[in-house]
């Protein structure tokens, strides 16, 4: 028992990097972590930050988590992954204020609220408490780059639409009139309601081609 | 220190800044409780009575923490004593309404990653409200919240008979109306001000 136990925690595999990219991406496959997602992103430039410092948190979190996987009882065990959560969040605070004062007046407390991003939680809970710290320092900065990516797609698309640019260099000539909806609070749903309909449609269109082939091996 | 009356507090955190429609505070619950009338309701109820108890916690910590020195504790401190809260309140509700409990399932230890709630007790800080303000502030943003939440409720349960496209079902076609409330909420700014 033991001995399959620490062959399953040290056994890295790159499934556990990949399925966070896209097969389970967090935004678009298991809509977790709403609140950033929607609010930093009327700019490529803040999504990316937003993307980076939860991504930062969230390998840092998973890698404590599952190193003391075996310490924590189990029932006080969300209030010590939230405790172990704030702190690293409280150090990416001041790690973004030391580099860049501009970008931590941009994202505000929303820093701050990466504590409360469903998602880091979720992995603690559902990834890091069962596995071994290789595979959860994986797992974390898969789920981290694809919830960056989710962020990127929302960003730009909102950027690029609501003002003509991306990562702040204009892009559309300027007699193109932007359509401020989009970097209003209205755009976000919009733009994510958006996405959600290609990624279900791309689903489905999958499950139909799955159908067909069961059909024709039957 | 923060001179705003209690009124336009009041109405700028209910209205005219709405923590869910124009700050995005507190999605999850809003896209997940938000599938019945009475849930909506009671969710509502909870996620207030917590703002209200973090709120007033939150003043005397900052002051502990001011006191003290010690500012790069606010985080922690503040997530605690909204999980403890939170712990109050499921316990109190488990006792008094099961039924109330198993509706809102999963929802209502997750109050506690509610990011509307940390927030309140982080822009209160922010703007330096003291204990009256404070508490108008909380009370505001509850309110708030359980607005759109009933509202979105509403208009859910009639698209239960409504006739969509398969593809934009569930949480695409939540977004959408919560889009467009979004814009309806715009209509308040300079309500407040």
């Amino acid at each position: 028992m033991a001995g399959s136990e620490r062959s399953s925690g040290t056994a890295m595999s790159t499934d556990d990097f990949i399925r966070g990219l896209w097969r389970e991406n967090p935004v678009f496959v298991q809509v977790l972590g709403m609140c950033p997602t929607l609010a930093v992103t009327n700019s490529a430039t803040n999504a990316l930050a937003m993307g980076l410092a939860t991504t930062f948190v969230l390998v840092l979190s998973n890698t404590l988590v599952s190193a003391l996987r075996n310490f924590i009882p189990r029932q006080v065990r969300i209030a010590t992954f939230i405790l172990i959560i704030a702190t690293f969040v409280t150090v990416v605070e001041y790690l973004i204020q030391a580099i860049s004062l501009e970008l931590h007046r941009a994202l505000g407390a929303f820093i701050s609220l990466i504590v409360v991003n469903c998602l880091i939680l979720g992995r603690a809970e559902a990834f890091a408490s069962k596995h071994g710290v290789g595979r959860s320092v994986l797992d974390g900065l898969g789920m981290g780059l694809g919830f960056t990516f989710g962020l990127l797609c929302l960003g730009g698309v909102r950027e690029f639409v609501g003002s003509g640019s991306l990562f702040g260099w204009s892009l559309l000539p300027a007699a193109y009139q932007p359509w401020i909806v989009m970097i209003l609070p209205g755009g976000g749903f919009f733009t994510l309601g958006l996405w959600l309909l290609v990624f279900n449609h791309l689903k489905s269109r999958r499950a139909a081609a799955h159908c067909v082939v069961q059909e024709a091996t039957r | 220190m923060n001179n705003d009356s209690l009124w336009t507090i009041f109405l700028n955190a209910s209205l005219v800044n709405n923590f869910v429609l124009a700050y995005f505070l507190g999605i999850c619950p809003f896209l997940g409780v938000s599938g019945k009338l009475s849930t909506a309701t009671r969710m509502g109820a909870a996620v207030c009575f917590v703002m209200l108890v973090s709120s007033v916690c939150a003043y005397g910590i900052h002051n502990l923490l001011a006191a003290i020195d010690a500012p790069y504790l606010q985080l922690i401190s503040y997530i605690v004593v909204i999980a403890s809260t939170v712990q109050l309140v499921e316990m109190f509700i488990k006792k008094m309404s099961p039924a109330l409990f198993r509706s809102l399932g999963i929802f209502l230890p997750l109050i506690t990653t509610n990011c509307a709630i940390l927030a309140v007790a982080l822009f209160q800080t922010n703007k330096g409200y003291d204990l009256l303000q404070s508490i108008v502030f909380a009370l505001g943003a509850g309110s708030g919240f359980t607005l759109a939440l009933v509202l979105m409720a509403g208009i859910r349960e009639k698209l239960e008979l409504a006739a969509v496209p398969d593809m934009v079902q569930g949480t695409a076609l939540t977004l959408m109306i919560a889009g467009i409330l979004s814009l309806a909420f715009m209509g308040f700014a300079g309500v407040g001000a």
